[in-house]
C-alpha cells in the first residue's frame, strides 16, 4: 500500500514538475509549440496509467504532457520534441500537440477533438484478434463526447465487447464553454448500459481512488469482456491554451479553482505519505532526483540538435 | 479614407449584414465566448442576442448539417471554424449534400449559406491546424470559394457571401487579420469573381492568393530594384475565377509564377498553370512555375516550418530563374516574422 502511494506519487511529481519547468522557461521562446497544460489532472493519468500493464497501451489528446510522462518515465525526448530538436519523441515534427512512444504503448495523441477514439477502438480490435491479452485506454475530454464519433465508436466497442477502457478527463469546460451549454444528457451508468458499457465515476483528486476504480474497470473487462467509461472530474488549473492563469477573463471564477486547489492532488498525496510514516528525508530525495531528471531532459534537449532542412521532406511514407 | 484591420472588416461586414437581414445568424465553436474568433464576433452576442449568434457543441458534421437544413428553410446562416482542418470533420454534408443541393432540386432552389474557415500558421501549429486547403473544395462542383487577401476584400466579399443565393466557404489566413486598410464605412459588395491587380507591372506576373500576396508584394519590391517589374493578380475568388485577368496579364508580360497558399499537387496553381498554358501559350516566354506548401504534412519546428511555407525570399528566387536574372543579396533583407507582432499558441 505504502509502496503504491509512493509510485503513485513520483509519478503525479514528474508530471507536475515537467510543467512547472515549461512554465518558467516558456517565455525565453525555445519552444514554439502552443501548450495545453494538464497541471491538475496529475491524479487521473497517474492512477490510470499506474493500474495499467506495461505491455497496455493508450492514446490521449494535445492535453498530453501528463501521459506521456506517466506512460514513459521520459524527459529527454519529451522535452527534445517540444524545442524540436532531433531528439524529440517526432525529431521535431510533432511538438506538444502530438506526443508518441510507439515502443511504450502510446499510440497517438491527435489535436482533433475525439478524433483519436476511434483509433483506439481500432488498437483494441487489433488486440483482440491477435488475443495478446493488451488492453487500451484512451484519454479524453468532456468535448469529446460531443462528437458523433465518440458515440459510433461506443456502440461498436460495445457491440464488439472490445478491450477498451474509454477515459473522461472531465475539467466541465470545452476551451470556454461549460458543458452544461454543450450537453443534455447525464447518467453515464444508464447511458453506457445500454450500450453494453459499463460506466464509473469518481470526483476525487486522490490518485490510489483513481488507481482502484481502473482496477476495478479492468477486472469487470477481464471477467465479463465488457468495455468500461470512466469519467474522473478535475480542475484545468491554467488557460485551454498557454501557460497562464485566466481567472480575468469572466468565463469561470477563481473561486472554483481556489476550491480545487485544496485539495490540490500533489499536496495531498504528500500530506498522505507523511501520514503513512515516510519520512520527510525520503520524500525530499525522491523530489530532487525527479527534478534532476526533468532538469536533464532539459539539458539533453538544449543540446540535441535541429532537424537538417532535408528532413522537411523525410518520413512522408514508410516505402518511398 | 478609414483605415481598419482585417478582423474589423469582417466584423463590420457580419454585423452590417445582421442588421440588413434578420435571416441572417451566425454561429460555431466559441463565436459568442471572450476570445470571439480572434474579435471578428465582437457585439454581436450583445447586439442581436443568443438566438442569432450561439456557441455549439463540438460536433462539426450535424452543425453543418444544420446550416443546410436552416438555408432551405428561408434562413441565412454563418458557420464559423477556428481552423480548415476542423471544417474536414463536415467533408460529408459539405461535399455530399451541400454542394449539390442546387442541382439535385433541378436547380428549384439554392442553399445560402457562408461557412468561415480560418488558416492557421506560426508558433508550430503542426500537421493538425495550419491547413489551408481551398484547392480541395474548390474541385467540388456547387461550392463557391473566396480568399480574401485585403481588409477592403474581406468586407465586400463577404456582404456578397452572405446575400449570395449558393453556399460560400471564406478561407482567411489568420495573419492577415491584424492588416490595416482603407474601407468605406457604408455597406458595400465586391462581386465574386472578380479578380484584382495588386500591382501592375510588364515583366512577369505572379498570381497569389491570401497571405501569399503579401510575400508577393515584398518580393515585388526587392525585384523592382535589380529592374524586375512584376505585376501581381489576387483572385480573391476560387470559384467563380476571373480567368480574364490573369490571361490578360500573362499576355501582356509572357511570365507567369503561381504562388498559393496551399499544397501544389493537384492544387490551384495547377489550375492556373493548366488555364495560362491553354489561353497564352504562344505569348510564354518560359514555362509557368509554381510555388505552394512542401508535399508533406506541416511539420511544428521552426526550421522545417520555414521549408515547407513559401515566402518572399522563395519567389524572388523562382523569378531569378524564370528571367536569367543574377542572383541578389538578400542578407541584408529582413522577411516577414509573425512573432514581431505575435507570440504564443494563438
Ligand atoms: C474537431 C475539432 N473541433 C474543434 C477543435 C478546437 N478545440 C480544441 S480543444 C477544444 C475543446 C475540447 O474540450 P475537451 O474535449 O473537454 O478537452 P479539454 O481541452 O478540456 O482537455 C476545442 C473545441 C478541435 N481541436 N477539433
Amino acid at each position: 500500500m505504502k509502496h503504491l502511494s509512493i509510485e503513485l506519487y513520483k509519478k503525479m511529481f514528474l508530471i507536475r514538475s515537467a510543467e512547472l519547468q515549461i512554465q518558467e522557461i516558456y517565455a525565453q521562446d525555445e519552444m514554439k509549440t502552443p501548450m495545453h497544460m494538464s497541471m491538475g489532472e496529475e491524479a487521473i493519468v497517474a492512477g490510470v496509467v499506474g493500474a495499467l500493464n506495461a505491455e497496455d497501451q493508450v492514446l490521449g489528446t494535445y492535453r498530453s504532457h501528463a501521459l506521456y510522462l506517466a506512460k514513459t518515465g521520459d524527459t529527454e525526448r519529451f522535452y527534445a520534441e517540444m524545442f524540436g530538436k532531433v531528439g524529440g519523441c517526432a525529431r521535431g515534427k510533432a511538438g506538444s500537440m502530438h506526443l508518441s512512444a510507439l515502443g511504450q504503448g502510446l499510440l497517438c495523441c491527435s489535436a482533433i477533438v475525439a478524433s483519436g477514439i476511434p483509433v483506439a477502438m481500432g488498437a483494441a480490435f487489433a488486440n483482440k484478434y491477435k488475443n495478446n491479452g493488451k488492453r487500451v485506454a484512451v484519454f479524453f475530454g468532456d468535448g469529446a463526447m460531443d462528437e458523433g464519433v465518440f458515440w459510433e465508436t461506443i456502440n461498436f466497442c460495445g457491440l464488439h465487447k472490445l478491450p477498451i477502457l474509454f477515459i473522461c478527463e472531465d475539467n466541465g469546460f470545452a476551451v470556454h464553454t461549460r458543458r452544461e451549454k454543450r450537453q443534455r444528457f447525464s447518467s453515464d451508468h444508464q447511458l453506457f448500459e445500454n450500450f453494453g458499457i459499463k460506466a464509473f465515476e469518481e470526483n476525487t483528486t486522490d490518485p490510489e481512488i483513481i488507481y482502484n476504480t481502473t482496477r476495478n474497470a479492468l477486472n469487470h473487462l477481464q471477467t465479463t469482456g465488457q468495455p468500461c467509461f470512466l469519467r474522473f472530474h478535475y480542475y484545468r488549473y491554467l488557460e485551454h491554451v498557454g501557460i497562464n492563469e485566466d481567472f480575468d477573463a469572466g468565463y469561470r471564477d477563481r473561486e472554483e479553482f481556489l476550491a480545487w486547489r485544496e485539495k490540490d492532488p500533489l499536496r495531498m498525496q504528500r500530506q498522505k505519505l507523511l501520514g503513512q510514516g515516510v519520512s520527510l528525508a525520503l520524500i525530499e530525495a525522491l523530489e530532487h532526483e525527479i527534478n534532476a531528471k526533468v532538469e536533464a531532459g532539459i539539458r539533453f534537449a538544449r543540446q540535441s540538435s535541429f532537424p537538417a532542412e532535408c528532413e522537411t521532406y523525410q518520413g512522408v511514407f514508410q516505402c518511398a | 479614407m478609414r483605415m481598419i484591420t482585417y478582423c474589423d472588416a469582417i466584423n463590420e461586414a457580419l454585423i452590417q449584414e445582421m442588421e440588413r437581414d434578420p435571416s441572417v445568424f451566425i454561429y460555431g465553436i466559441g463565436v459568442p465566448d471572450h476570445k470571439k474568433i480572434f474579435g471578428t464576433t465582437k457585439g454581436i452576442l450583445e447586439k442581436f442576442g443568443p438566438a442569432r449568434c450561439f456557441d455549439t457543441p463540438i460536433a462539426e458534421d450535424s452543425m453543418t448539417g444544420l446550416a443546410l437544413g436552416a438555408a432551405i428553410n428561408g434562413l441565412r446562416p454563418i458557420h464559423v471554424h477556428i481552423r480548415v482542418d476542423f471544417l474536414l470533420l463536415a467533408m460529408n454534408q459539405i461535399a455530399n449534400l451541400i454542394s449539390s443541393f442546387s442541382y439535385g432540386c433541378g436547380g428549384a432552389a439554392g442553399a445560402p449559406l457562408v461557412i468561415r474557415a480560418i488558416v492557421g500558421r506560426g508558433w508550430g501549429q503542426g500537421f493538425q491546424h495550419s491547413k489551408s486547403m481551398h484547392g480541395t473544395f474548390a474541385k467540388i462542383p456547387g461550392l463557391k470559394v473566396i480568399c480574401p487577401t485585403t481588409p477592403e476584400d474581406a468586407k465586400g466579399l463577404m456582404i456578397t457571401a452572405i446575400r449570395d443565393n449558393d453556399p460560400v466557404l471564406v478561407f482567411e489566413h489568420r495573419w492577415l487579420y491584424w492588416q490595416t486598410g482603407e474601407v468605406a464605412k457604408d455597406s458595400f459588395t465586391i462581386p465574386l469573381g472578380r479578380g484584382r491587380v495588386v500591382k501592375e507591372g510588364k515583366d512577369l506576373t505572379i498570381v497569389a492568393t491570401s497571405w501569399m500576396n503579401v510575400e508577393a508584394l515584398h518580393a515585388a519590391r526587392i525585384l523592382e530594384r535589380h529592374g524586375v517589374d512584376v505585376e501581381i493578380i489576387d483572385p480573391r475568388s476560387i470559384v467563380p475565377l476571373d480567368e480574364e485577368i490573369i490571361v490578360n496579364s500573362v499576355n501582356k508580360t509572357g511570365r507567369c509564377l503561381v504562388a498559393d497558399n496551399d499544397w501544389t499537387y493537384c492544387g490551384f496553381s495547377a489550375e492556373v498553370a493548366a488555364l495560362v498554358s491553354s489561353r497564352c501559350f504562344g505569348r510564354l516566354h518560359a514555362p509557368v512555375e509554381r510555388l505552394g506548401f512542401a508535399q508533406t504534412p506541416c511539420p511544428t519546428v521552426r526550421r522545417l516550418e520555414n521549408v515547407f511555407y513559401p515566402n518572399a525570399e522563395k519567389i524572388v528566387r523562382r523569378v531569378e530563374k524564370m528571367t536569367g536574372l543574377a542572383p541578389i543579396d538578400l542578407s541584408g533583407e529582413v522577411f516577414y516574422s509573425h512573432e514581431n507582432r505575435f507570440k504564443g499558441p494563438f
